[in-house]
């Protein structure tokens, strides 16, 4: 072997040992790889900020709409708050987070009216809104469900984009709750969002009584949310924790009366002619439980919120109105 | 542009294939609309034909397949390379490999050469087309069009969206995509070795078509007088039908290419042979092996119905889609396609592998751990060529309107193990499968009981049960329970309305 071939080699030897040695500092994890074995501090969560709005003492929190057409009673009741201007301003970027939990058509109430939702992203668009997006994660298979309850319809119609919960739009969120710490959430919507408005229907549960604007935020959560069931009231108020939103909006236009969640049967539907509209989703689901005929002492979840500070269930002492249109 | 007639077919396949493909993507609800989607089936004629001989009847859409029967007996195997996207796809990657060099002429030459088992896939059309006459379909097992809609639902559109995530809002899967798709890429492969080995070898539509085209009128004519016998006629010839002697007829896939090799001109497609010994019209078949293969054929049907999987021993994990045949039937009639797995909004339809007995390789059944069926969807039946899933309307399926006397649709009957119930088990509250059973009033429903747990704190539990009269074997129950692995609520077989023998309760 010659001195040239040495030295070409020898380099080449270095340069492998120098590679290896860097290759594992680089790549030395000391801790191990498991995320499930590390502490809620350590893992990479994202956290939600407050989509609320300050809008001083004194203003009206909540307006109960009576009336025939959403349009209509979505801006009388919007007005009676102070206006959409005072919630959605120029250049805001929306979600409007509907119920569309089933594979259903709107007529049988298991999901968020469709006109409901084209009156809530209508008064959107007025205030300057610059994007309005749609989304929810269904316990159905997402395309039909957006497709036969008419909110892709409704959402095409308003010029609205709908988000399906695909795999890359979840990630890990700090939640806070007593029972929810951190969850796989259908977050890409709300990074994107500067308000968030809920739009939920007004319907018996089975288990929990009601699905009203509280329950509604399940729908933006992925992962085994098929064990919240076990401690169904401690994680609906954790909901409450979870996501402040700028608006919430009982849709009590039909109300799903029995056989909740899924409803079915024509029978299992009531008129209400209703809407919720309001800022305190705990005072909402409070008035809202009694369009269902049932008393709100009595729903453990809204209780549960309060007590945690998180709203009231006394919407008769708050700022309210109750407002005729159409 | 020189327009010759191998570019015309040139266009047809890639039109044909982007057909396929183009069919293939949007068999799904968001783009279904009301495209033909199970074409390629439809005008299969061997679909056609052995699904005849299994039921006696034409099944609606399945007429079609007269618009590829007729020319065939005018033209030969056209199909093969005119048409077929599993020929195409072949071909594509026989040339991809092929040695096209100046040098690689004597390659392409041997590589193009009839060998005497090729003439395997007649006996393999026979064998199956026995079976079909005593009533199991198993040309789907092979037939091209089949295997090529089959390969691209279970493993080809999977994987796609793993890379690209174009194909499913919710990423799907299939049991067995490990064996369908090997089975492809086997094929695929088999190319290396023998350019259109499942064409030459096993494809039981191109022996049907070949059987067939023994009366066509035109064919491949050599004429002797410019013939030098150089066989550059060979270099591309798919079929390997002999051009440069007498033509084999059944073996000619009708590509044209002899037609641009061959340096004289000597060959043409013309009518009615110039002298009988110019070509060979029939396979070489044997008859005592034609006789094996039918009795092969035989032997299978009864061998595979003394295990018994469809009358005593049926299994309770074969849960058919809404809508299907009795299980007699459906064997008759479903052509393992894989098209109602293709179009179903929730994964649940699966293909099976031995749950249904060897018969029901390929045959789709639900899978509850992978999906549901949903409530107001029949489109599996709306893709099935064949009718082994009827082409149900939603009201025949909720048993409504018109079919109340008939009652709905069940495909099974759920029922609790309440050794595995959290409420049943473990002073656990759950009721999740009441939640989300989507039948009105519910098919679950719950008492409430008190009882003292362990610490000796009165607690209240809702516990679920079956109302087996309203429950239809949806097995959103099953799906959607938490206890994942071998879940507290189970949908089997018992209770479908397709077969009385199989039904739980006396009406």
């Amino acid at each position: 072997m010659d001195r040239r071939e040495f030295l070409k080699r020898a380099a080449g030897a270095g340069l492998a040992i120098a590679g290896s040695a860097l290759g594992a500092a680089w790549l030395y994890d000391p801790r191990g790889g498991a995320e499930y074995f590390r502490s809620e501090e350590n893992k990479k969560t994202a956290s939600l900020k407050s989509y609320r709005v300050d809008r001083g003492k004194g203003a009206v929190e909540m307006t109960v709409v009576r009336g025939k057409d959403p349009e209509k009673m979505m801006r009388a009741g919007i007005q009676a708050m102070g206006g959409i201007g005072s919630f959605v301003q120029k250049g805001d970027v929306v979600l409007i987070k509907p119920n569309v939990a089933f594979d259903r058509a709107p007529a049988l109430g298991a999901t968020t009216s469709p006109d409901v939702l084209k009156a809530v992203a209508l008064l959107c668009k007025k205030a300057g809104a610059r994007k309005i997006i749609v989304a929810d994660n269904p316990i159905n298979q997402p395309e039909g469900c957006f497709f036969k309850s008419g909110i892709q319809q409704a959402a095409a119609d308003v010029g609205a984009e709908v988000m399906l919960p695909k795999p890359g739009a979840f990630s890990l969120v700090k939640i806070g709750g007593e029972i929810l710490k951190t969850w796989s959430m259908f977050h890409r919507p709300l990074e994107h969002a500067t308000k968030v408005i809920g739009v939920a229907p007004c319907k018996d549960h089975n288990l929990c009584s009601a699905s009203m604007t509280m329950k509604n935020w399940y729908g933006l959560l992925g992962g085994r949310r098929n064990q919240f069931h076990q401690q169904i009231h401690t994680v609906i108020a954790d909901f409450a924790q979870m996501i402040r939103p700028t608006l919430v909006v009982l849709d009590a236009t039909r109300v799903l009366m029995q056989n909740g969640p899924t409803g079915g049967r024509l029978s299992d539907v009531q008129e209400a002619d209703t809407l919720v509209i309001g800022t305190d989703m705990v005072a909402v689901d409070a008035f809202g439980y009694t369009l269902l005929g049932r008393d709100p002492e009595k729903l453990e979840y809204i209780h549960k919120a309060e007590a945690r500070g998180l709203g009231s269930t006394k919407w008769k002492e708050q700022n309210w109105r109750e407002v005729l249109a159409g | 542009m020189d327009m010759r007639i191998t570019r015309v077919r040139l266009i047809s396949q890639i039109f044909f294939i982007g057909l396929a493909l183009f069919f293939a993507f949007i068999t799904q609800f968001s783009y279904l609309k009301g495209y033909p989607v199970s074409l390629f089936l439809e005008v299969d004629p061997l679909v056609a034909i052995a699904s005849s001989i299994t039921t006696h009847t034409l099944y609606r859409s399945l007429i079609w397949s007269l618009v590829i029967l007729i020319p065939t007996l005018v033209l030969g195997r056209f199909f093969c390379n005119w048409i077929c996207p599993y020929g195409t796809l072949h071909q594509f990657v026989g040339w991809l490999f092929s040695n096209r060099g100046p040098r690689g002429v004597k390659e392409r030459l041997e590589s193009n050469r009839y060998r005497k088992w090729f003439a395997l896939k007649y006996y393999i059309l026979i064998g199956m087309l026995v079976a079909a006459a005593f009533g199991s379909l198993q040309i789907g097992l092979l037939d091209p069009i089949c295997l090529f809609f089959r390969s691209l639902t279970i493993s080809v559109l999977p994987a796609v969206d793993m890379a690209s995530g174009w194909i499913y809002v919710q990423p799907f899967v299939y049991q067995f995509a490990w064996v369908v798709g090997p089975i492809l890429i086997f094929f695929v492969a088999m190319n290396l070795v023998i350019p259109r080995f499942f064409c030459r070898v096993l494809c039981p539509l191109g022996a049907l078509l070949g059987l067939l085209s023994r009366v066509s009128l035109w064919r491949i004519e050599r004429d002797e007088q410019r013939c030098d016998n150089c066989k550059l006629c060979l270099q591309r010839c798919q079929g390997a039908s002999d051009p440069h002697t007498a033509l084999r007829k059944s073996e000619c896939l009708v590509c044209f290419n002899c037609l641009d090799d061959c340096p004289h001109g000597a060959l043409g497609f013309s009518m009615l042979p110039s002298s009988p010994h110019h070509e060979v019209a029939v396979p070489d078949l044997s008859r005592r092996r034609v006789i094996f293969a039918g009795l092969t054929g035989l032997l299978f049907f009864s061998f595979s119905r003394a295990s018994g999987e469809i009358t005593k021993n049926f299994k309770k994990e074969v849960m058919r889609p809404p809508g299907s045949t009795a299980e007699p039937e459906f064997l008759e009639r479903c052509a393992k396609c894989g098209q109602c797995m293709r179009v179903c909004p929730t994964n649940v339809l699966q293909p099976a592998m031995l749950e249904a007995g060897v018969e029901g390789i390929w045959t789709p059944v639900m899978n509850m751990k992978m999906g549901y069926c949903e409530l107001n969807c029949t489109l599996c039946g709306q893709v099935c060529p064949t009718g082994a899933i009827q082409k149900i309307s939603i009201a025949q399926k909720l048993g409504v309107g018109e079919f109340t006397d008939l009652g709905p649709v069940k495909t099974g009957t759920a029922f609790f193990d309440q050794g595995r119930c959290l409420p049943w088990a473990m002073d656990t509250p759950c009721v999740v499968c009441q939640e989300v059973c989507p039948i009105s009033p519910k098919a679950i429903f719950s008492r409430e009981v008190e009882i003292v747990n362990r610490w000796g704190k009165k607690i209240t539990l809702t516990r679920p049960f079956v109302d087996p009269t309203l429950c239809n074997g949806c097995g959103i129950c099953e799906h959607e329970c938490p206890v994942k692995d071998y879940r507290a609520i189970r949908v089997t077989a018992v209770g479908e309305t397709r077969s009385r023998d199989r039904s739980l309760l006396l009406k």
